[in-house]
């Protein structure tokens, strides 16, 4: 257990900007929920059970009169539909890790695999651990802001519009560290490119599955003049 | 409320199962044990900061361009977390003090 007590000291400041995010945009959807007339409790559930940012802040629309379980389905899978990537460049490190790897599978929100993928672990720690322990800490921030935001929303004491910046701030900041190895800035325009040309034919709810199709087709296409070294997968 | 508590609770555990599904389709397409493919392996290394590209316009959708503020908050936010994290390389300093810019931005100045 003292492996685990070192794992969550060391992962712990490199989770603050997800602390920082995840807090308030869990809070804001406690507070969407909350509207809808559901309890706190609820809010921890599905925080709990579904774990994933913008599915619920669409979720929360789900609970009227009338809809149909094939559209809640149809409609998060357009919402999440991009973490069917995320798992690719984890097979490997995921597979290494025994039972946990479920609990991982499961965590795969979009900052927990940014953070998985591109955080160095540190020396003195043991790496299974070290990322266990980041998911883990991740999703408690989550399950922790929505119970504030389902008990409490009213009363932040202050105005915190514009708070979920920490989460393009946090994307930025892993964009600009990958792009500081010189492999991972053709793939990394391919995404961005992609995106935004997606986002500019389909509009805002359509355009992750295009855009992941794109980026797919063009990193094959592609493949003789980006391919290098493929020995560690995130790295 | 305005469904049962039933009800309600299917519409989450539909929404867990789905997300799940899209979380743990590729560890099922290639289970442990099995050797994965070039192609995958391939697709893996790339895919890591392609998705990362991807995931900052997904973060910055719905700026607000064609009209009034055009765009500049994000603008100007984004901006400085790039010249602050290429300067000192502080992760929780350029995204602190980005935050905290953009927050400024949209409620004290556009």
């Amino acid at each position: 257990m003292s492996g685990y007590k070192q794992a969550f000291k060391k992962a712990f400041p490199y989770t603050i900007p997800v602390l920082t995010g995840y807090l308030f945009i869990g809070i804001a959807f406690g507070v969407m929920y909350a509207e809808k007339g559901y309890s706190f409790l609820w809010a921890i559930l599905m925080s709990v059970l579904v774990y994933a940012g913008s599915g619920q802040y669409l979720g929360v629309n789900f609970f009227v009169p009338g809809i149909s379980f094939l559209q809640v389905i149809f409609l998060t899978l357009m919402v999440n539909v991009r973490h069917i990537f995320y798992g690719i460049s984890l097979l490997k490190k995921f597979n290494n890790m025994g039972k946990k790897r479920w609990y991982m599978i499961f965590g795969l929100t979009d900052e927990t695999y940014s953070l998985l993928c591109t955080t160095n672990v540190p020396e003195d720690v043991d790496e299974e651990k070290f990322l266990f322990a980041i998911s883990i800490m991740n999703q408690c921030y989550w399950i922790i802001g929505s119970a504030l935001g389902g008990i409490a929303g009213d009363f932040i004491p202050f105005n915190s519009e514009g708070i979920d910046f920490a989460m393009t701030a946090l994307f930025v900041v892993i964009f600009i560290e990958q792009w500081m190895s010189k492999e991972n800035r053709v793939p990394e325009l391919i995404g961005a490119v992609a995106a935004l040309i997606s986002l500019q034919i389909f509009g805002v709810d359509r355009f992750v599955l295009p855009a992941m199709l794109m980026i797919v087709t063009v990193l094959f296409v592609g493949r003789k003049k980006i391919d290098r070294e493929v020995n560690d997968p995130c790295h | 409320m305005p469904l049962d508590a039933k009800t309600s609770f299917l519409i989450i555990l539909a929404m867990a199962l789905t997300t799940f599904a899209t979380r743990v389709a590729p560890f099922l397409l290639f289970p442990k044990g099995r050797e994965v493919p070039k192609t995958v392996q391939y697709l893996g290394v790339v895919l890591a900061p392609a998705v990362i590209g991807m995931l900052v316009v997904y973060c910055l959708k719905g700026t607000v361009v064609f009209s009034y503020p055009y765009g500049i908050p994000e603008l100007i936010s984004v901006a400085a977390v790039v010249i602050l994290h290429v300067w000192k390389r502080n992760n929780l300093l350029s995204i602190g003090c980005g935050t905290i810019l953009y927050m400024v931005l949209i409620q004290a100045v556009f």
